[in-house]
């Protein structure tokens, strides 16, 4: 039986290489994978982004820490599956159309992917059409959206207003963030959340399905 | 250091210019628009940005290629066109500069980040590459490799930009951390300094992030970590947002203002970034040179 707490550890230092071995040990030694999950990655994750609001951490520290994380999901998402557990939302994420802006974008995939998210990612230019078709055919949870330019930004009222004429913005939370972003348009353009960096993008996600 | 940058600096410290892209959009530069085709579909209203500049008093002229890398312009779908609109960025700025200033090419970030493994370093390396050459092969003065986050991929561009044998420019965008003294991916002024140098740049500094007030603490530790020449092109404070639009509020005279304390900081090179426009550039040359 592993030392749990080096689980914790190893996901807050990065070390995928670790992160796996331990989880695989973990596993094999009949650990419930929920509880990996719950009791130490996420906890590590919340520590990871407690480090980077303090600036202790930077973007390559996010990114490593997520990737580590993603390693042991890799072996631990198939069992939860078998047993018929879901993943806690499914996003549907996507740069606007007419916005070819995409490092905040995959870097918001990533850390939800690492919060136990199943993420896709439809790329940049999405138009609100292949957001419609994701929530319908992909049965997606959430709709983010992301814009790095103020002209760019009215993309994602256009989308909004288009989910609502195809009948399916009751069954999705849209969240959104970019950098000319704030509450105050999240809330002009009817958005169910805002967030303004990529950690506190996952609590959001998280509240937003009522994981949190 | 490069006779071209020792020639220029034998004057006193050298106004370099303003932002372009706000210059280009109150000319009808659409939303979401790639500023960098208007080098072959507007050439006469960017050359109206260059002019405005040499009119305003800038000693260094840059181009309208801050885009213009394969990586980026195959977005738009013009990757095919990446040496042309290069080309003619520097054709406009050299026209407008008509020998009053020199003509620094702009090469700007691809939009891809390394660690994400969104590209990888030989795409960086072969775009920088191509953008630098045809750049150079229009007769450019010198490149400048700006508006960089990641330190990685400024060293590609400093490399590839580098073996042109024109004189090279890097400055990073420090926008983040407790004291905004860090880049997106977390290295100081001191760290980007001795990589920068050691790809080759020739001269070193920052641009963009943040306004002009945070930009003498980083200028005065760039200055302390280099002998190198020390470039400096501040937003023009934070922007607030009207009717959607970014509004700077700083206005030329309090910029201006700002100047003497960065020269003093250590700054050879001085010009701004968004939100600066040519009245901010003939401020900031009332103030240096007094003209």
């Amino acid at each position: 039986m592993p030392d749990l707490t080096q689980l914790y550890d190893s996901v807050v230092s990065g070390d995928a290489k670790a992160t796996q071995i331990i989880t695989k040990e973990a596993l094999a030694a009949g650990v419930d994978p929920l509880k990996l999950v719950n009791e130490h990655m996420v906890p590590a994750m919340d520590e990871v982004g407690r480090r980077f609001e303090a600036n202790e951490y930077f973007v390559p520290e996010l990114l490593i820490s997520a990737r580590a994380m993603k390693a042991a999901l890799e072996l631990i998402r198939p069992l939860l599956i078998a047993r018929g557990d879901k993943p806690v939302g499914r996003v549907a994420i996507g740069t606007v159309k007419g916005d070819l802006h995409d490092i905040g974008k995959n870097l918001v995939a990533s850390l939800l992917e690492g919060g136990g998210f199943e993420v896709i990612d439809l790329g940049v230019n999405v138009s609100p059409e292949k957001f419609i078709e994701t929530v319908n055919t992909k049965q997606a949870n959430i709709v983010a959206m992301s814009a790095l330019l103020t002209t760019t930004m009215p993309s994602m009222k256009t989308t909004i207003d288009a989910l609502k004429e195809a009948g399916v913005r009751s069954k999705v939370k849209v969240l959104i963030g970019g950098a000319p972003i704030t509450q105050k348009y999240a809330d002009e353009i009817g958005a169910d959340g805002y967030s303004e960096n990529a950690v506190g993008a996952v609590a959001l996600a998280k509240r937003a399905v009522g994981a949190a | 250091m490069h006779p071209l940058i020792q020639q220029l600096l034998s004057q006193g410290p050298v106004i370099t210019d303003g932002a372009w892209g706000t210059e280009l959009q109150a000319r009808g530069l659409g939303a979401g628009e790639s500023p960098d085709l208007w080098n072959l579909t507007h050439p006469e209203l960017v050359g109206e940005v260059a002019a405005a500049y040499v009119a305003a008093g800038s000693q260094v002229i840059l181009t309208n290629t801050f885009g213009a890398n394969r990586i980026r312009l195959s977005e738009q779908a013009a990757g095919d066109q990446t040496t042309e609109i290069n080309a003619r960025g520097v054709e406009i700025s050299l026209k407008a500069a008509a020998g009053r200033a020199r003509v620094f090419a702009s090469i700007g970030p691809t939009g891809k980040l390394l660690m994400n493994g969104d590209v990888t370093e030989d795409e960086l390396r072969a775009a920088f590459r191509e953008q630098a050459r045809a750049l150079a092969d229009a007769r450019a003065d010198a490149l400048v490799v700006e508006t960089m986050s990641d330190l990685a991929e400024a060293e590609v561009a400093v490399s590839a930009a580098r073996e042109t044998g024109l004189p090279v420019v890097a400055c990073m965008v420090f926008d983040s951390g407790k004291e905004k003294d860090r880049t997106m991916m977390g290295n100081t002024p001191e760290q980007a300094v001795k990589a920068l140098a050691g790809a080759g740049a020739d001269v070193i500094g920052a641009n963009c992030g943040q306004g002009v007030a945070g930009f003498g603490v980083i200028c005065q530790r760039m200055r302390a970590a280099t002998d190198r020449p020390i470039w400096m092109k501040p937003n023009a404070g934070l922007p607030i947002m009207v009717a959607g639009l970014p509004r700077y509020t700083t206005t030329p005279a309090e910029f201006a203002g700002y100047i003497p304390a960065l020269i003093k900081a250590g700054a050879s090179f001085v010009g701004g970034c968004c939100g600066t426009r040519p009245e901010f550039i003939a401020a900031v040359s009332q103030v240096v040179r007094g003209h």
